[in-house]
């Protein structure tokens, strides 16, 4: 059995000191390990960003893409080894921004992948520029008056879209992000878990202490059921977004794999490359 | 289209009498939307069967319905590559398509017009005209929809054809509609012909196709010869975003895969369709994704990221009309120089163009071996011409299809000591590297599009990046491609090199022949391995030669350019270019040809 300790590997995160993704990255090992999982049957798939780098530090596969693109890039792992367990992550510009398509499609797909967003509201690694998430009238370099755009609520999105799995958490509560993401791992289809992580070099609204001021616990809200879909929704707008918890769970929905016409049952990396000549036959027939 | 003096004419015959003949041109014609296409499948699919050699294409426009199409098909007794220079028998729905097509008829030509839009035959033609009551005879038998099967009954009049011929066809389109629809079809087939003989006085020349061999052979698109090859060289999955004119290879690939295990993803876009091969292949699968020019230009990045992270990935690119949306369903060849430079940065990359439907299915098929071999994209180039022209294709052998994978890690792996990471991108002599997928035990290491060092971990080092780029680029320093340029090269010393690249080949092959027969000596060399350019192969051609002229669907004369580049002669390199969205004529190349001496 591989504990928490065997997916971490000798690479010094380059994040600053304080990160929220350093709680994010303590999660995710623990969260495979206490799924059982072997660090050599994990891919973690990350995009560009601060976030981005986690999949170099987790001993695990690793495949650090470009801007906005893990989902695609993991959903094609998963599509050829589907005994693999398959993480993406990155930030909420990658995700929500640049590669917003693909959220919103890879949620609608639903294949058996589990989605980490670490939500800062700004853009660190480019040295402080307005996120989709930041808040109407949040100053940055690219918004020295204030932003004046909508801020993107990724949750309330991802149920309007057809999401099976909807979470969100806070990186200093270790405990209940863990278990939100061997939940996410353990579910039959895609899960997205947006996680806030906040910046303490950029952002100096969204800090630790505001969110412990504005966050609820959705454990907290009497009589809340994950699998209403309606509630969820309302319960998000009362809050405006500022929950944590598990906030949906949809498990009559199959997966994308379990839907597919033909999808083999065993891994596709394992099947066999060479047509027989009977099948090869049998196609050329049909242009004569 | 303008008939000049060089123009080939294979057979005309006076008024009235029978001639044999061994090359047929047929057109049909009318709105986008009516039947145009499969009226034309029919009658090809029909004399495929009798072991004619047959080439089509489609002229049509980026519109479901109206606007002028037209389906052209060549039948020949022997292999034909080319879209011939002129015109028997033009079929027509409207009036717009005897004035579009009419030049192409020679004199002897025939129009079937139908009769229901009272047809106009052009002053300045002397093709004949006969207005035949397609709809009218059509409508009698109950469906003004069988007026494509009527004018296939006229055609096979005029041919001289037996129409049982089209039976096994027309009960395979419409059998699933019962045997009273195929009957119907059948006696449209029949009123039509039984009109026309009728009608077919002493004045009607006919035009008596010479037997064919009988054989049975694949009648099919590049596009398809793409699929099939891919299939054949275990390729399991495909992500790609639906474009004309690689839709096909998506199409056929979703009714392909799953009797295999495997399956394609249509997705939200060209990059997630791009990015999301580059994951399936890092996962270990054989993987595809197919484009044309648009859909490329949105790729450039994620083949960059291939590139740098070493995993193998094949990417179909058809050409059509650039820039932006430019002419969609029109042939061009102009992403030559966009698909061996494009992406950022610098990458090693192996770009493949094959020139008949045969090789587009071995050179796909291969392009699998090399990207897995040299762990880099392979981009198959093909262009409109190639994917979409519907032709006779001799066998293909599956057989001759390998499976290699290069040094893709099959045996089990030695633990490594204090968690380090498995050499992925250690630097070795040919610049390979052993390759890993997710799953294997001990094979863990990272990837990433940042350069890194040999485990795959990031780094900035100068003396790290040196050995990394070296590494990369010393892979497709000595790649081993069967035959990087398809050879016709008689001469020691010949007077003109003709050089192309995908479907200009019958073209040119054609004018070859022309102009052997003017008494000229002629080579031609069509460039299969476009990059890393095949300098060793090519420079002794154009050396021998005294004047070498590159036929290219494009503005610029990229692959004029290109050969400048690699092999010097610029003296004696003249481009001939094409880019109003038709491909060359036969006749077209030839009197070029002949204007350079």
């Amino acid at each position: 059995m591989a504990t928490f300790k065997d997916f971490r590997n000798d690479v010094k995160p380059n994040w600053c000191p304080g990160c929220g993704d350093f709680s994010v990255q303590a999660a995710m090992q623990r969260a495979a390990a206490n799924v059982g999982l072997q660090p050599e049957n994990l891919a973690v798939i990350s995009g560009i960003g601060c976030s981005g780098r986690i999949s170099g530090y987790i001993n695990s596969y690793g495949f650090h893409g470009i801007h906005g693109r893990s989902l695609p890039i993991a959903q094609g792992v998963k599509m050829a080894n589907r005994d693999l367990t398959v993480i993406a992550s990155g930030g909420d510009g990658d995700g929500y921004a640049i590669g917003m398509g693909h959220t919103v499609h890879a949620i609608r797909r639903n294949v058996d992948i589990t989605y980490i967003v670490m939500d800062n509201q700004i853009y660190g690694l480019t040295k402080g520029q307005t996120s989709p998430r930041s808040a109407v009238g949040f100053k940055t370099k690219s918004t020295p008056m204030g932003s004046i755009e909508q801020s993107i609520s990724p949750m309330e999105l991802a149920l309007t879209v057809g999401a099976t799995f909807v979470a969100q958490s806070f990186s200093t509560d270790l405990k209940d992000l863990t278990a939100l993401i061997e939940a996410g791992i353990k579910h039959k289809g895609f899960s997205l878990i947006n996680v806030f992580s906040p910046c303490v070099t950029y952002n100096k609204v969204n800090t630790y202490d505001w969110f412990k001021e504005n966050l609820t616990k959705l454990n907290n809200v009497e009589d809340y059921d994950p699998s209403n879909r309606e509630m969820a929704m309302q319960t998000l707008m009362k809050h405006n977004g500022l929950v944590t918890g598990l906030i949906y769970q949809n498990t009559e929905r199959p997966s994308y794999q379990e839907l597919l016409t033909g999808y083999s049952e065993e891994p596709l990396v394992d099947a066999e490359l060479n047509l027989d000549q009977a099948h090869f036959d049998k196609l050329v027939a049909e242009f004569m | 289209m303008q008939i000049n003096d060089s123009i080939y004419i294979f057979f005309t015959y006076p008024k009235g009498c029978k001639e044999m003949i061994n090359q047929l041109s047929w057109k049909v014609g009318g709105q986008q939307g009516e039947g145009i296409e499969s009226t034309g499948e029919i009658f090809a699919i029909a004399l495929n069967r009798l072991g004619y050699y047959l080439y089509g294409y489609r002229h049509f426009s980026s519109r479901i319905k109206g606007g002028h199409t037209n389906n052209k098909i060549r039948v020949s007794t022997t292999e034909v590559r080319s879209i011939s220079d002129d015109l028997d028998i033009l079929v027509a729905f409207d009036q717009e398509t005897i004035d579009v097509n009419y030049k192409e008829l020679h004199r002897g030509g025939v129009i079937l017009a139908d009769a229901k839009f009272a047809p106009k035959k052009p002053e300045d033609t002397e093709a004949s005209l006969y207005a035949v009551p397609f709809t009218e005879i059509a409508t009698e038998l109950g469906t003004s929809l069988m007026k494509n099967m009527v004018a296939i009954g006229a055609t096979s009049a005029v041919l001289d054809l037996d129409i049982h011929v089209f039976e096994e066809v027309v009960r395979e389109i419409f059998g699933k509609k019962g045997d009273k629809v195929v009957a119907k079809n059948m006696d449209a087939i029949k009123a039509g012909f039984d009109y026309m003989k009728d009608k077919m006085d002493a004045d009607v020349p006919t035009m008596v196709l010479e037997k064919a061999d009988g054989k049975r052979r694949m009648f099919m698109i590049g596009n398809d010869a793409i699929a099939l090859g891919a299939l054949a060289a275990g390729c399991r999955f495909m992500a790609a975003y639906p474009i004309t004119p690689a839709s096909d290879i998506m199409e056929y690939l979703i009714k392909k895969l799953p009797a295999l295990g495997g399956t394609v993803i249509q997705t939200e876009d060209e990059i997630a369709a791009c990015t999301m091969t580059i994951g399936a292949s890092y996962g270990g699968v054989r993987a595809i994704t197919a484009s044309s020019g648009p859909g490329l230009s949105l790729k450039m990045e994620a083949i960059g990221l291939a590139g740098i992270t070493e995993t193998p990935l094949v990417i179909v690119d058809t050409q059509r009309g650039g820039p932006s949306t430019g002419l969609p369903t029109k042939q061009e060849q102009s992403d030559l120089m966009a698909m061996i430079y494009g992406t950022h940065g610098e990458i090693p990359k192996i770009v493949l163009a094959p020139s008949t439907v045969q090789e587009a299915f071995y050179d796909t098929a291969e392009a699998f071996n090399l990207a897995e071999e040299y762990q880099c994209p392979v981009i198959v180039l093909s262009d409109l011409q190639l994917s979409l022209g519907k032709q006779t294709v001799e066998p293909l052998d599956v057989s001759k299809v390998e499976i290699r994978r290069g040094k893709l890690v099959t045996e089990e792996l030695p633990e490594i000591e204090n968690k380090g990471y498995f050499k992925r991108y250690e630097v070795t002599e040919d610049g390979i590297s052993p390759r890993t997928i997710p799953g294997m035990k001990n094979g863990i290491h990272h990837v990433t599009g940042v350069e890194h060092a040999e485990t795959g971990k990031p780094s900035e080092s100068s003396a790290n990046r040196i050995a990394q780029m070296d590494k990369r680029f010393r892979k497709v320093e000595n790649i081993r491609f069967n035959t990087p340029v398809y050879k016709n090269a008689p001469h020691e010393d010949p007077d003109l090199l003709i050089v192309g690249f995908n479907s200009t080949r019958g073209a040119i092959e054609e004018a070859m022949v022309r102009l052997e027969n003017d008494g000229m000596k002629v080579n031609h060399a069509q460039i299969r391995l476009i990059h890393p350019f095949p300098t060793d192969e090519v420079l002794p051609l154009v050396r021998s030669a005294k004047k070498v002229i590159v036929v290219e669907n494009n503005a610029t004369g990229q692959l004029a350019n290109i050969m400048k580049m690699n092999v010097g002669f610029a003296e004696k390199i003249t481009k001939y270019v094409k880019y109003d969205g038709n491909p060359f004529l036969p006749h077209e190349v030839h009197s070029k040809c002949k204007e350079l001496f």
